[in-house]
């Protein structure tokens, strides 16, 4: 068992009998080979389901939303932007959350693995130091899990949370990734290709809105598509209408999503949204110098206003 | 009826001449996903699949069909002619097949046809392949099915090795499409012994066995248990596990303006959507994942059961690969009985 797994146990099982919090939520084993999945925890001696590994893939700061009582989160880099967002935007109080930081190297994308296998089940996959074994009918390869890791962690500038109430091991040294190099790549294509690209992604949307529900700045009690009164938004799957969702709901987080990345990861229809998700972030960035989810003081940009922000676009 | 035997080198050319008589839906692959195509060559045929994505239930009961229009006050036309020519789905898995018999039930029955799914239903062959590599999500032997069923099929096919099918009619439709000009040659005993081992060995990999006895009526006693609340707690409230169930069928009618006047549509919905029981009112009866959730399993295992004699449920493992947030409907199943 990984140090900082055992460390996790003992905090989660301490805080319950210390009746710091009520409830911890993190991760347990799931039910198929390499997957985890969210867990809820409120008697000490079920610490002992909790796992920390590169497979724990569900962003939980989702869940603070739905719970009333006071609970202990397991949150990587991202899911503790996630909650500081979270926090600024008043929808979850400081003081009734206890955040157990784990310093995270990157997920693995279970798509990557879908990939390699071609066609096979995934039939058992053992995970160790920076390796990853995957057996399928007839099929054994070991692989570097920096193969393997989620385009969102590839290009991760926080690896350790950034707010937290303890922390599972040591901090871990933050790679200089190209953050933004296959964004900027891709911005540099001819805006035809990128339409087509749009195009070509959302055409396979079920609209099953996982990307939303699974999404921690997603919190509006009615999203505009689900609206009938007046109805934004027909049933019927229209490309348009399909690609106006994923705008919209680009442009309503942006300066607020953490690029966790939860969103591409749970599509069913592989439907990519980074190249929207990453270029907002990076568009933020250069325009009003703002990181989401890294500071509990400074000021949403989308929800203030400053005499030099960029105003090119009012001719 | 004889079964027959089809060199994989000419399938192509039966489903040429197929192609001439019918649209051929078969399994593609694309953005790594497998989902049922029309096909022009059987070239394009990704054989190596597990199941597909979606389920091809969207071929009989779509994600969003135009029922009928109306520009003013009357009714201008009902929908156009809904199936233009005569279909094949070719290689759809047993369970997936088994699935449309439940559909069946719900679709055209004594007290209702609907007249567009029945017209899709009717103009549609069903070509199965045995499923010789079931997952370890699939359960499929509990659900009244298996992956060598024939339900609704009038071709099932079985892969023998690496350079034959064995192909058995299952209707007299069926027997027609393989016709006598045709490149099959008549099974000889020991392509029947093979098909028995492959049968029973395919049988013996279905490892997931979920019991369902007594659990219609052990739903019947739970329906305000705290179980319920528990159960629900990880649910994204998405509807994964509904959009790519082969037998869920709940749907939603609206009417949605277009140019030319009025469209009344219909389209999936999903039980686990807060929006699918909200009231005029503004009431909603079901006002939490819990609720929803529960509904869910309600009408798979208890209410349908009450309906139509079986569980709506075949047992193809798609909620399980598919949750993002691995809520595994065995376990649930378990749960309940334990409860």
């Amino acid at each position: 068992m990984p140090e900082n797994e055992k460390q996790l146990r003992e905090v989660a099982e301490k805080l319950l009998i210390d009746k710091k919090v009520d409830l911890i939520i993190g991760y347990e084993k799931g039910t198929l080979p390499l997957r985890t999945r969210p867990t809820f925890i409120r008697e000490p001696e079920e610490t002992k389901r909790l796992v920390w590994n590169s497979r724990c893939e569900n962003n939980l700061s989702f869940y603070l939303k739905t719970v009333k009582e006071k609970v202990g989160i397991v949150a990587k880099g991202c899911d503790s932007r996630s909650i500081v967002g979270l926090i600024k935007e008043s929808q979850v109080k400081r003081e009734d959350i206890f955040i157990i930081g784990v310093p995270c190297p990157g997920i693995i994308d279970k798509k990557k693995i879908e990939d390699i296998l071609d066609g096979r089940e995934l039939l058992e996959g053992v995970e160790s130091d920076s390796q990853i074994l995957l057996k399928a009918e007839g099929f054994e390869e070991t692989l570097d899990q920096d193969k393997l890791l989620h385009a969102s962690c590839r290009s991760c500038r926080h690896r350790n949370p950034v707010l937290y109430d303890t922390l599972m091991g040591k901090e871990i040294s933050q790679p200089q990734t190209d953050e933004y190099s296959d964004v900027e790549e891709f911005a540099s294509k001819q805006d035809n290709e990128r339409w087509a690209y749009f195009n070509d992604e959302t055409s396979r949307c079920i609209r099953c809105y996982a990307c939303r529900n699974v999404c921690p700045a997603c919190y509006c009690p009615q999203c505009f598509v689900d609206q009938s009164l007046p109805t934004w938004f027909d049933r019927t799957p229209h490309l348009s209408d399909t690609l106006i969702f994923h705008i919209i709901r680009t442009l309503h987080t942006a300066g607020r999503c953490v690029n966790c990345g939860a969103c591409s990861r749970v599509c069913p229809m592989n439907v990519e949204l980074r190249m929207l998700n990453k270029k907002t972030e990076k568009d933020v960035k250069e325009l009003y110098g703002y990181e989401a989810g890294t500071d509990l003081e400074e000021l949403p940009p989308m929800a203030t206003f400053k005499i030099d922000d960029p105003q090119e676009f009012i001719k | 009826m004889k079964e027959k035997i089809i060199k994989k080198e000419q399938l192509g050319r039966w489903l040429e001449k197929l192609g001439k008589e019918y649209e051929i839906w078969a399994p593609v692959k694309k953005n790594g996903l497998v989902f049922f195509h029309p096909i022009k060559s059987a070239k394009e045929i990704y054989f190596n699949f597990l199941n597909s994505k979606k389920t091809p239930k969207d071929l009989f009961f779509p994600q969003s069909e135009v029922l009928f229009s109306f520009p003013k006050e009357e009714v201008e036309k009902e929908a156009e002619t809904i199936l233009p020519k005569s279909r094949i789905i070719f290689a759809i898995r047993p369970c997936d097949a088994k699935s449309l018999a439940l559909l069946d039930q719900v679709f055209d029955s004594e007290d209702y046809r609907d007249p567009y799914y029945v017209e899709r239903r009717e103009g549609t062959l069903l070509v199965g392949m045995a499923c010789t590599h079931p997952q370890t999500s699939c359960f499929c032997t509990s659900m009244r099915g298996g992956p060598f069923e024939k339900n609704c099929l009038d071709l099932l096919m079985v892969e023998l090795g690496d350079d034959k099918y064995l192909v058995e009619a299952v209707t007299q439709t069926g027997k027609d499409l393989i016709g006598k000009d045709d490149p099959f040659e008549d099974a000889q005993g020991k392509d029947r012994e093979r098909l028995a081992k492959v049968k029973k060995e395919t049988e013996e990999k279905v490892k997931s066995k979920v019991v369902m006895e007594g659990l219609e009526e052990k739903l019947d006693k739970i329906f305000d248990s705290p179980f319920w609340d528990r159960i629900h707690q990880r649910c994204l409230g998405c509807a994964i596990c509904t959009y790519l169930c082969s037998t869920c069928h709940c749907f939603a009618l609206l009417d949605e303006k277009v140019n030319s006047g009025v469209q009344r549509v219909r389209s999936w919905d999903s039980c686990m959507f807060p929006g699918f029981t909200l009231e005029a009112s503004g009431h909603n009866p079901r006002i939490s994942n819990r609720e929803r959730m529960r509904q869910r399993v309600m009408h798979k295992f208890n209410y349908f059961v009450k309906n139509f004699g079986e569980t709506a449920c075949v047992g193809c493992g798609r909620c399980i690969q598919n949750c993002p947030v691995n809520i595994d409907i065995r376990e649930i199943i378990e749960e309940i009985k334990n409860e």
